[in-house]
């Protein structure tokens, strides 16, 4: 489980993130949702420790993350996963280097249990046998599904998504929503999403929290998400012409 | 600049933490060798080869008296090659072709994101990316330095087979006669001191790009003028400090 309390982040005078307070349970897709420069990216890197944030705390498991030292750090980073906007995989390696390069910096396995490693996460990401492409050969999507495999080659408890959708058709879109679903609920890891893609809060969205101007405005689950009387949260969810249309029907 | 030499060292005392898993960091200091090493013997052979030769040629055009001997081309060709052309000409190219390398992959890597994944995972990302480069770097150099006086005083022995200024007898005699072995030491020193220079200060610049394409090649440009600056002004202190 992962508590973020109290958490404020200033650029300098331009303050960001305005007293967040919330839990992400395991075994949940833990949304942070909210429109362009509402501080959800700067939320998650908080949270990963790529930001210090300017008072507060993050607590993984009760363990304080944010007053730990880099070497503090290190234990509960090996439990981190995370997928980058841009997939961020190393250009000098291949698919497989890829996935190896955390087993090879920090576990004692074999070679060939590193390989076997490596083979069940990319059939996990249905990738197998792409194991010698390099990330220039490969789609946006497949980046992604690469980018998720690395980040379960170390079995993680916590696993961080930005913007998994940003740049990829609807359908592969989904695809992506539903692996990372799956991913949770099998190893339930404590799994917190930034997005904006509306179709990822509806389907996978089992904890939401909507960030607007800094502040946490609204909390709760998808189901919920429609019917309630937050002002901005509609005027951000039901922004398009389908979506009144949906919620009308509904 | 207070400012930019304090995060300068700190980059360099984080980039020394005891690495992660050695194998790991002595392989990509293997790659990197080949990488700086190898991929550079061309260019430095071509340069040394010209410059030696140029160097014999004008010093054998100036030395017109009869008084001097004409071995003396060889002593100043050799004494000049090692002390400056070499160490000094071969570390302003090599800034240019692995500083702005350097500069531009780790740069790169920092506006894609690829250095927080490295954070994220829990590596020493200044560890991982930039001691390879630095240890490589003043390993590498230095024997870069050694093939181009080589080469440079090679260089010379065609230029004086090649044209009637000087007796290649006359060029081998002058480079034996009065040598001074504490010109190694400086030649030495100075290509290690220029190997760390230019890679610690493209590796500075690289890991602190912020923004996209534009700032990765700003970054790099700024590795190779700041290197550039900084191997003048080392020579000019080892110079007035060994000699």
């Amino acid at each position: 489980m992962i508590q973020i309390e109290d958490i404020y982040k200033s650029f300098g005078s331009n303050e960001v993130l305005k007293g967040i307070t919330a839990e992400f349970k395991p075994g949940k897709n833990n949304l942070i949702i909210g429109s362009s420069g509402s501080g959800k990216t700067t939320l998650l890197k908080c949270i990963v420790g790529l930001h210090e944030p300017t008072s507060g705390d993050v607590l993984y498991d009760k363990e304080n993350f944010t007053l730990m030292h880099f070497e503090g750090r290190v234990p509960i980073r090996k439990q981190i996963g995370m997928l980058f906007q841009n997939s961020a995989l190393f250009d000098s390696m291949t698919v497989e280097e890829n996935i190896i390069f955390p087993l090879n910096l920090f576990t004692n396995m074999s070679r060939g249990e590193k390989l076997d490693r490596a083979n069940f996460c990319l059939e996990r990401v249905n990738l197998a046998g792409k194991n010698h492409l390099y990330p220039s050969e490969l789609s946006g999507g497949m980046k992604k599904r690469v980018g998720i495999a690395r980040a379960i080659s170390m079995q993680p408890k916590y696993l961080f998504v930005d913007e998994p959708n940003s740049g990829l058709d609807p359908m592969t879109s989904i695809l992506i929503d539903d692996l990372i679903s799956e991913i949770t609920q099998d190893f339930q890891t404590t799994t917190v999403i930034v997005t904006h893609d509306m179709n990822s809060v509806m389907g996978i969205g089992d904890h939401i929290l909507f960030l607007h101007n800094g502040e946490k405005w609204w909390e709760g689950s998808n189901h919920q998400i429609a019917h309630t009387d937050n002002k901005e949260l509609n005027a951000f969810v039901f922004a398009s012409k389908f979506m009144q249309a949906a919620r009308e029907k509904l | 600049m207070f400012y930019s030499l304090g995060r300068y060292i700190l980059l360099l005392r984080l980039s020394f933490r005891k690495p992660e898993k050695f194998s790991v960091y002595w392989a990509e200091i293997m790659r990197e060798m080949v990488s700086q090493g190898i991929g550079s013997l061309g260019i430095v052979a071509i340069i040394s080869v010209f410059i030696g030769a140029v160097a014999t040629i004008q010093t054998a055009f100036q030395l017109v008296s009869d008084l001097i001997p004409k071995t003396v081309v060889g002593g100043i060709t050799r004494d000049s090659t090692i002390l400056e052309f070499s160490p000094t000409i071969t570390a302003l190219v090599l800034a240019g072709r692995i500083g702005s390398s350097i500069a531009s992959q780790i740069g790169t890597m920092r506006v894609t994101e690829q250095i927080d994944a490295l954070e994220i995972m829990g590596v020493n990302a200044p560890g991982y990316l930039i001691s390879p480069k630095v240890i490589t770097g003043v390993t590498m150099i230095p024997l870069l330095v050694i093939v181009s006086v080589a080469l440079g005083l090679g260089g010379g022995y065609l230029a004086c087979a090649a044209s009637n200024s000087v007796t290649t007898a006359d060029y081998i005699a002058g480079l034996s006669d009065g040598f001074n072995p504490v010109i190694v030491t400086v030649c030495a020193v100075k290509a290690i001191v220029f190997g760390f220079i230019i890679t610690s200060i493209c590796c500075y610049q690289g890991f602190y790009t912020r923004g996209g394409a534009l700032e990765v090649g700003q970054s790099a440009t700024k590795g190779v003028v700041f290197s550039c600056i900084m191997i003048l002004f080392a020579d000019l202190v080892i110079s007035e400090l060994l000699l």
